[in-house]
């Protein structure tokens, strides 16, 4: 099995749905991190059976309410002196702003300049929000 | 206390405070005489940036009626909309001359984004195709008058629910009332969007169908409200040819239907109603349309604080 060494101080990102690793490295901007980052797809998950987990050799700020939009079952592992010294549990935010993007067209966040995009959560369950100016359903299951 | 409240979707006021709403109307309409000085020195702001001759007069019209005055303009070319003011400016300028606001606009969800501007009352009059509050007071208070109350109802919703703004807000409106059954008669093509099912009709578990022919369910229903299957919305011309003729009501269809029916239209009416059905007893578009402009009338009274 592939190999990352632990971490001494910084975030492990783990249970992350398979495949929304990169969004999540990508939003995160890693790509352009000056510390050391591991990004591991398809890792091997008791609870899920397969996973995606980053790696963060580095204290940086981390927007839970969006990481919970992307992925809401994953967990944020806060780590000093190579332990775990807080586990974070995420969950669907009840509102995302200046996040996602309204695709309705006719929606007054495609003209006006200087707009937030702003959703509200519809349904937890299935993960649905609405575009608080035309009420556009939003789905990251599409 | 609906002073100084705003209007952008129907589900802003509750119940009780559109029952406010209707009972001032009602009054007014028995005694106009009584209300012709109430908004004396008060200004309306109509913010057209679509044209609709329609509404527009009838907010005029509710607030000349009122004894107030009206400033405002028709279209978007005539504004320094065209300078390329961004609408927070906007309307915090016109919400420095005005008490308050009536607004249309093409792009959805625009009066509620502009309310977060308005330090005046602001009152959605329509956002292309999503919401039309007013309309559904206008078609509120006629259910009303018709009916006697707004509960143990078969509604009947003809044509195009896709596109039909007064369709979306009347189902909405109309789902906070018991025992209220929906019909949707619609061509696949244009049924009510998905959002509506699911956030109004399947979240609060009412009843409804959807069907394609009016015939079909014309004897099952209390209200028949019927819509335009506007050409604009369509997206090639052969569609809308197909289709533009398939739910028409007339005096055929009619001969089915109950002795009490109540038939409604937000107008403009092009073709989807038969005129020889105006003159049934059961038609009531155009008595609607003298109410929509007294439940402006009303609106407008209680959103100033003047009664």
């Amino acid at each position: 099995m592939l190999n990352i060494n632990s971490i001494t101080k910084g975030i492990v990102i783990d249970h992350i749905k398979p495949g929304y690793g990169i969004r999540i490295f990508e939003y995160l901007k890693l790509d352009r991190a000056n510390f050391t980052v591991a990004l591991i797809m398809n890792a091997t998950s008791r609870k899920y059976g397969r996973k995606d987990m980053i790696k963060i050799e580095n204290v940086i700020d981390l927007d839970l309410a969006m990481l919970g939009f992307i992925d809401p079952n994953i967990t944020v592992n806060i780590i000093e002196d190579e332990k775990i010294i807080e586990k974070i549990n995420l969950s669907l935010p009840d509102r995302v702003e200046g996040i996602i993007q309204c695709k309705n067209p006719r929606c007054i966040t495609s003209e006006e300049r200087g707009i937030t995009h702003k959703f509200v959560l519809l349904d937890e369950n299935k993960g649905i929000y609405k575009c608080e100016y035309c009420d556009q359903i939003y789905s990251w299951e599409g | 206390m609906l002073k100084g409240r705003h209007l952008i979707d129907p589900q802003d006021f509750s119940v009780e405070e559109l029952d406010q709403i209707f009972s001032l109307a009602e009054e007014i309409i028995n005694n106009p005489e009584n209300f012709t000085h109430l908004c004396n020195g008060k200004i309306l702001g109509t913010l057209f940036y679509e044209p609709s001759t329609r509404t527009r007069l009838s907010f005029e019209s509710a607030m000349l009626r009122l004894g107030g005055e009206v400033v405002g303009f028709s279209e978007p070319s005539s504004s320094s909309v065209t300078k390329g003011e961004n609408l927070p400016d906007t309307i915090r300028t016109v919400a420095a001359y005005t008490d308050i606001i009536a607004m249309r606009h093409p792009k959805e969800g625009a009066p509620k984004y502009a309310s977060q501007f308005s330090n005046v009352p602001l009152i959605n009059a329509g956002d292309g195709g999503h919401q039309h509050p007013t309309q559904t007071l206008a078609d509120l208070l006629t259910i009303r008058i018709a009916k006697g109350n707004l509960t143990n109802l078969t509604i009947g919703l003809c044509g195009d629910l896709k596109f039909g703004r007064t369709v979306h807000s009347l189902i909405k409106a109309m789902s906070r009332y018991e025992n209220i059954k929906f019909i949707l008669i619609s061509p696949n093509e244009l049924q009510v969007p998905k959002y509506i099912k699911t956030e109004v009709l399947d979240r609060k578990l009412i009843d409804y169908i959807e069907v394609e022919r009016l015939e079909d369910v014309i004897e099952r229903l209390d209200i028949l409200y019927m819509t335009r299957v506007q050409k604009e919305r369509f997206f090639n011309e052969a569609d809308y040819i197909r289709l533009k003729d398939s739910y028409i009501l007339d005096k055929e269809k009619l001969k089915s239907a109950k002795e009490d029916l109540t038939i409604l239209h937000p107008l403009p009416r092009v073709n989807e109603i038969s005129m020889e059905v105006d003159n049934d007893p059961r038609a009531w578009y155009f008595k609607q349309v003298r109410y929509g402009m007294f439940v402006r009338m009303a609106l407008i009274a209680k959103l100033l604080g003047v009664k």
